[in-house]
């Protein structure tokens, strides 16, 4: 009996498509939401993240139909956020089908939304989005899509988080993020280490072994990816074949 | 057969709802006691407190309906904190009264582990049993939890372990509950829904 080892496909959602982007330029389609979703769910995916990269907030009501819709193709977990600024924000996801909210910028800005969501929908519903950039020996958090720094040192963050309440933490490196060089193992190493909570981790995925090292000297409880699966260039169920074949726990789909 | 759903104000009724939909059975959403006595399956779904869900029934006025129908051996599937309300008390809220069929203390995850205990486990079975059957020995669930019971006879009938070996399955009379989450655990959770389902008939 062991805690499998999570592979976690993201959808960055705008205007109800999947889109691929850095840092919201040259988006480029990648395809309806409910359709990836069921591919996911069928391909063996432990789990969904869905982002809404809407930056109106018009976008709102467009995005929560879109959960609504993903809902209904799944029988796995899954977790929606982006611009998520209140609880009434964290309800109104939950409320349309997500199991879990993730919340980011807003929760460094106003630490207390944490111990908000988590006070009302328990701490496995909510999951901190960290976005970190190395400086010097440490990492950095940044906000707003990673375009703005904050002076707040990763693993102090990561461990308010957890005390206000966060059940996972969603871990992105913005060196690594749209590289495809590889998990930054030393971040996910270093934050897992300060956490007592499960870690996911992001940016960077391109290879097969790549997961294996975020697992392995990463520490990472699960790891996130987005184009590669998008785009078919990997999938899932062979992932996670290889992963078992190197002695990873992973819940393979028959 | 209609399966009565418990709806205390909080939980996610809806991937219930949808994973009973999807094996052609029909759902009635339960929010006062009136609605207990007809019932002929009952579910106990559950995320988020203990407290919450307790005092949820008790504002309600459910939890006498309830244990009547428990009394006359109506066929009980409760998932998560549905399973944790069964017992006498838990550590999340030591104040408040649970269900106590079982009279016992759920505690809260040890401090040596990751807690929340958050994605895919398997469990052990402890005897052969109806939820589990025609499922893979080694089938995934997926769980979603801080707090657990331990073993305990004669009612738990699979172990997950996770700090210690706790209540994953409850099988006794006409009590069933999960301490994972079956609408979330892809194929094998539709397997538990069935296997209750078909029991229950």
């Amino acid at each position: 009996m062991t805690l499998a080892h999570r592979i976690i496909p993201c959808l960055d959602v705008d205007a109800s498509r999947v889109v691929k982007g850095i840092e919201f330029q040259d988006l480029r389609d990648m395809g309806d939401p409910e359709a990836l979703a069921s591919r996911y769910n069928r391909e063996g995916a432990d789990e969904l993240i869905l982002l809404d990269i809407t930056a109106s907030r018009d976008g709102r009501a467009t995005f929560l139909e879109t959960v609504c819709g993903v809902a209904q193709r799944l029988n796995i977990p899954f977790t929606a956020g982006g611009g998520i600024r209140s609880l009434e924000d964290g309800r109104a996801v939950l409320r349309a089908g997500a199991d879990k909210v993730t919340v980011n910028t807003a929760a460094i800005e106003r630490p207390e939304l944490i111990s908000k969501l988590a006070a009302q929908f328990g701490s496995q519903a909510v999951v901190l989005s960290m976005d970190a950039k190395r400086k010097g020996a440490r990492w950095e958090i940044f906000i707003r899509g990673g375009s703005q720094a904050t002076g707040r040192d990763a693993v102090a963050w990561a461990q308010e988080g957890v005390a206000r309440g966060a059940g996972e933490i969603l871990l992105t490196s913005i060196d690594r993020d749209g590289t495809c060089s590889g998990f930054d193992c030393e971040l996910t190493a270093t934050i897992a280490a300060g956490v007592s909570v499960p870690l996911i981790a992001s940016g960077g995925a391109k290879k097969f072994e790549d997961f294996l090292d975020v697992f392995g000297k990463g520490g990472a409880d699960a790891a996130l990816a987005a184009s590669i699966f998008h785009s078919k260039e990997q999938s899932i169920s062979a992932l996670k074949n290889y992963l078992a074949r190197q002695g990873v726990p992973v819940r393979l789909s028959r | 057969m209609k399966i009565a759903i418990i709806d205390y104000g909080a939980g996610n009724l809806p991937s219930v709802e949808r994973a009973f939909f999807h094996l052609g059975v029909e759902t009635e959403r339960v929010t006062t006691p009136e609605q207990i006595p007809s019932a002929k399956a009952i579910v106990l779904p559950g995320v988020g407190h203990f407290a919450a869900f307790v005092t949820g029934l008790r504002e309600r006025n459910l939890t006498a309906a309830l244990h009547a129908a428990i009394d006359s051996r109506v066929p009980v599937l409760g998932i998560c904190l549905g399973l944790q309300a069964m017992f006498a008390s838990s550590e999340e809220a030591p104040a408040e009264l649970g269900l106590d069929l079982i009279h016992q203390q759920v505690k809260a995850l040890p401090k040596n582990v990751k807690s929340p205990h958050i994605g895919w486990n398997q469990v052990r079975r402890l005897r052969p049993g109806i939820l589990l059957e025609r499922i893979a020995e080694d089938a995934y669930f997926y769980f979603a939890h801080s707090y657990a019971a331990a073993a305990c006879e004669p009612h738990t009938a699979a172990v997950c372990d996770h700090g210690f070996p706790f209540t994953a399955v409850i099988e006794h009379d006409n009590l069933m509950a999960v301490q994972f989450h079956p609408e979330k655990s892809g194929e094998a959770g539709t397997a538990i829904l069935r296997n209750f389902v078909e029991w229950a008939q």
